[in-house]
């Protein structure tokens, strides 16, 4: 295809503001996929992209459009994840394109996540067609949110484009403006081959699959290939398009997209943002920005049934097939017994990783509070990383710890200003500049310890603004912090899963807080359960779960034993889901009840 | 009358263990003037209609006719329902029917008796049907109870049914309380123990209350009324337990005590894991490692029993390690324990087994397993089960 046919661009968009709606409508106009065979989300594959209506994974689809005129272009969407646990792989999807949609629904506004997004867009050079979705809601708002979305990325209103995904009006003309306003790829064919990997996935029967953008050269089947990062040379057995079916091609040119098969099983041969090359001339330089994947929330998965360790280890091998950001190593704790201490993106990333392991791979899991990696300086100047708040050395021997901090950025009505303010200082924020988007709505920047963030933070902001303001947040840097240990004893034994690190401001609010919250999820049982809260020896918080008095049936109805064990069988399901503590039965959600002391 | 465990204390092992020999039969008489609200039992509602009770006692007469040989009956027990609203003749052909088709060991003849159905007639009927033992539902001795309870009765009238059975010469006599009702106050119910150890009964039964799904008290508690406090029932119930030993009365089962020689045998066997027959609507019944349950819907049993077919609805067979596992779990509720076979020593070494032992909840002697706190029954039950069944 000649390179100035091509457009490469992604849809970017908030959660539910329309871009697999828009992506399949595109598809469908083109005639890329036809309406027999239109199932909703098509680009999104998983079940649980399906189910939340989310993108995890990056993904790539060519489609043929003919301009009215009669001439043929090669158009290559490429979605990318939504979320803000993924930005790493959204700069890598962003880096494949020329151009980008900014999709926004008509009834909502710019959300923070969207802009951020946006702005990396802006940065990495690309062209934006600002779209307006779903203007045929009753609530819509286009003139409004398109002068506010011009006003965002330095536009001019009339330049943003109105559509219905769901009815398709508009569509045409996005077509038509997707051909004139983006810019053909850039890049040399007589250089030597260098391609963009910007997302990898393992398939069962092939290996893993790379998904490339071609910068410079090209690609052919059976080729000699180098990935530089990872310096490995394999043999490019297959490579070709996806539309969205594979279809294998003899050649990806400069300019376009699409996917290579080395036949290589092992995914971190084959990394996000590496830059592949020919073993037999290779490019000088790889393309710039290649970072490892860096997880900042850590969390220990236990099996509930110990006998399901191997099961859990062989799970997380497989997963991490798919997902290369995903890191653990094994972990023992007194309370839980073998597990994993596992290192995610972010909170959605975790979530993602234990719905999977219990759903795909038939585990019941007990997972312990999120928490981030502390940098503790000993007394003798010896640095310690701490992913494990078990870890954390007694106050004696620490000199400093340092926690890391990111910037946020929050997008909101500005009538929610106040309770935002209250809610950042009340998880230890500073506040950075404020900008109004519109007299409505403002951008609010704040510096935060990261670890105030991935508790309930999110949700909180959900509650106190009915849903309205919108987040996103970067690292920073880390700082040293005033940090204690608060640890949780039940039946006087300290319970390593339990132990939490908090600022020492707060160590008194949260112990106590903490202690009711599980006297509120342990139940009854054979002995009274004292629940205490402690920072070293000193205990800062007691309760009380005192014993079960009464647990039998009062009498069996005319000898009916038959329904008496029915009924007793059905109450051991309940005590199956505990996890012995000691001698203590402890529900699973117990474990993340930290997670949940801001519910009242 | 002398028979099994005549001499014997109500929760001593030897009766247990005889308990686990003898056969009995439970006959089901659903009919009732009207349903308790807390009640989910298989009754029929309404006022006395003869010629559904002339039927009734037909089908069960042809059910009892009809089936398999057994053995010579230790005791039979009327049950239901409200068994004291059927005419005495009637109980009088059931019981010369079972008497008659099985043979019988000097049996217990018991039944359920409501005090508002309490005449001298009846008293003189159920004696002369051959019935030794009557069941009093009193459930409080007091009206503020017995009214949130729905019952018909006065606390008054069971004084009188406990003085007129005494009189008509039943060998045993007992009541039935109903523990921690919500509108029941703690003087309440300490007055209803002293009123009725105080009354010369030989058997005193305590349920607590428990709110069944589909009951108006369930429907009742969901709209927000109180309900019963698992907290306030133990204690209640230990009230009961302390002072019950000083009128001679002992726990043999969890929910029943009695002075010596005056426990329930259809009851004691139930739990001592024993063999029964079941005839009438919904009754249940345990023979050969099977246990049936006839049909629930009066319209079915009767068809189907006029039909010359069986009631029976459903059942469910039992293997060895089964009953063993059964026997464990159902004598965990008497006071005498249960003989340690292979499945229980399973038990006893397991995780739970040893906490419990540790606690001192669980408690072993002279090759015997019993659980030490009656209110904690099933909690110990629900290990049991968690337990493996071991080979055949």
């Amino acid at each position: 295809m000649d390179q100035a046919r091509i457009r490469n661009f992604s849809i970017i968009a908030h959660i539910d503001h329309g871009k697999s709606t828009l992506a399949d409508r595109l598809l469908e106009r083109t005639g890329a996929i036809s309406e027999r065979d239109m199932r909703s989300q098509l680009l999104d594959e998983m079940d649980l992209e399906r189910e939340r209506g989310i993108t995890i994974k990056a993904n790539a689809v060519r489609i043929d459009h003919t301009e009215p005129g009669g001439d043929a272009y090669e158009l290559n969407i490429i979605d990318t994840p939504g979320h803000v646990d993924f930005s790493y792989e959204v700069s890598r999807s962003l880096e494949a394109c020329e151009g980008a949609l900014l999709l926004v629904d008509a009834s909502q506004g710019v959300e923070a996540q969207t802009l951020a997004n946006a702005y990396m867009a802006i940065e990495s050079g690309l062209e934006i067609i600002p779209v307006v979705n779903k203007i045929d809601l009753p609530a819509a708002e286009p003139d409004r949110v398109a002068a506010e979305v011009a006003s965002v990325i330095g536009g001019h209103p009339d330049e943003v484009l109105r559509v219905s995904a769901k009815s398709g009006s508009g569509v045409d003309e996005l077509l038509d403006a997707i051909v004139t306003r983006l810019p053909p790829p850039e890049g040399e064919p007589d250089e030597p081959l260098r391609a963009l990997v910007f997302d990898s996935y393992y398939d069962t029967y092939r290996g893993v699959v790379a998904l490339v953008r071609v910068m410079d050269g090209s690609l052919r089947k059976g080729d000699d290939i180098r990935f530089m990062a990872t310096a490995v040379d394999l043999s490019a057995d297959e490579v070709g398009v996806r539309r969205p079916a594979i279809e294998p091609r003899g050649e990806l040119g400069t300019g376009e997209v699409g996917y290579v098969i080395t036949g290589v099983k092992d995914i971190d041969l084959i990394r996000v943002g590496d830059t592949l090359t020919h073993a037999h001339r290779p490019a000088d330089q790889p393309l710039a920005g290649y970072a490892e994947p860096k997880p900042m929330v850590f969390a220990g998965l236990f099996p509930t049934d110990g006998d399901d360790f191997e099961r859990l280890r062989e799970a997380l091998e497989k997963l991490r097939l798919n997902d290369s950001s995903l890191v653990y190593q094994a972990e023992t704790s007194r309370a839980l017994g073998f597990g994993f201490r596992v290192g995610f993106l972010g909170l959605l990333h975790m979530e993602i990783v234990r719905e999977r392991l219990e759903r795909e791979y038939d585990l019941d899991l007990v997972s312990t509070a999120p928490s981030v990696e502390y940098r503790a300086t000993l007394a003798d100047g010896t640095v310690e990383v701490i992913q494990s708040p078990q870890d954390l050395p007694d106050p004696g021997a620490l000199a400093t710890v340092e926690e890391p901090h990111v910037k946020v950025m929050i997008i909101t009505p500005s009538e929610y200003i106040g309770t935002i303010m209250e809610l950042v200082q009340s998880r230890r924020g500073e506040m950075g500049d404020m900008t109004y988007l519109s007299p409505e709505r403002v951008e609010l920047h704040y510096r935060i310890p990261l670890a105030e963030i991935v508790f309930d933070f999110f949700d909180q902001l959900k509650s106190r603004t009915r849903g309205y303001a919108s987040l996103d947040y970067e690292p920073e840097d880390y700082r040293p912090s005033d940090l204690v240990r608060v640890e949780i004893l039940l039946n006087a034994q300290p319970v390593d899963a339990f132990s939490t690190i908090v600022h020492r401001d707060k160590a008194y609010t949260y112990g106590k807080a903490m202690v009711a919250k599980l006297r509120e999820l342990i139940p009854r049982q054979l002995f009274d359960v004292p629940i205490q809260a402690a920072i070293g020896s000193r205990i800062i918080s007691r309760e009380t779960v005192k014993a079960k008095r009464k647990d039998v049936t009062a009498k069996c109805y005319g000898g009916d034993i038959t329904r008496k064990r029915k009924l007793l069988e059905r109450q051991k399901e309940g005590k199956k889901r505990m996890k012995m503590v000691g001698s203590v039965e402890v529900p699973q959600e117990a474990f993340v009840a930290a997670l949940r002391i801001g519910d009242e | 009358m002398t028979g099994p465990g005549e001499a014997l204390a109500a929760d001593s092992p030897e009766l247990a263990d005889a308990a686990h020999e003898w056969k009995s039969a439970y006959v089901h008489i659903p009919f009732c003037r009207r349903r308790c609200p807390y009640c989910d039992f298989a009754i029929v509602e309404g006022a006395a209609d003869d010629e559904l009770h002339a039927r009734y006692t037909a089908a069960v007469l042809s059910e009892i006719d009809r089936a398999a040989d057994f053995a010579p009956l230790d005791a039979i027990n009327l049950g239901g329902g409200t068994p004291s609203l059927l005419d005495p003749s009637r109980t009088a052909q059931i019981v010369d029917a079972l008497l008659d088709r099985f043979g019988a060991n000097d049996p217990e003849i018991s039944i359920e008796v409501n005090p508002e159905d309490w005449t001298p007639g009846l008293a003189e009927g159920l004696r002369s049907a051959g019935v030794n033992r009557v069941s009093i539902g009193a459930q409080s001795m007091h009206d503020t109870v017995l009214g949130a309870l729905g019952r018909l009765h006065a606390a008054h009238d069971v004084r009188v049914v406990v003085d007129g059975a005494r009189t008509a010469g039943f060998r045993s006599v007992g009541v039935d309380l109903i523990v921690g009702h919500p509108a029941e106050s703690e003087a309440m119910w300490r007055d209803t123990v002293g009123d009725v150890l105080a009354m010369d009964v030989d058997h005193v039964s305590t349920y607590t209350l428990t709110v069944e799904p589909g009951t108006p008290l369930s429907a009742a508690v969901r709209a927000g009324a109180d309900a019963p406090d698992g907290d306030i029932q133990a204690d209640r119930y230990e009230w009961f337990s302390r002072r019950a030993p000083g009128a001679g009365i002992d726990r043999y089962e969890v929910s029943n005590h009695a002075r010596p020689g005056h426990h329930c045998r259809y009851n004691l066997a139930t739990w001592a894991h024993g063999e029964y027959l079941g005839f009438g609507m919904a009754a249940h019944g345990h023979r050969w490692g099977r246990r049936t349950r006839n049909h629930r819907r009066l319209d079915r049993y009767l068809e189907s029993v006029e039909g010359g077919a069986s009631p029976v609805l459903g059942d469910e067979h039992l293997d060895d390690r089964e009953q063993e596992r059964d026997r464990l779990i159902l004598g965990l509720r008497l006071a005498a324990g249960t003989p340690i076979g292979e499945f229980a020593e399973r038990f006893l070494a397991s995780d739970d087994g040893n906490r419990y032992t540790d606690a001192g909840l669980l408690t072993t002697h002279d090759g015997r397993v019993m659980v030490t706190d009656p209110m904690r029954v099933d909690m110990v039950a629900r290990s049991a089960l968690s337990v493996t069944l071991g080979d055949c």
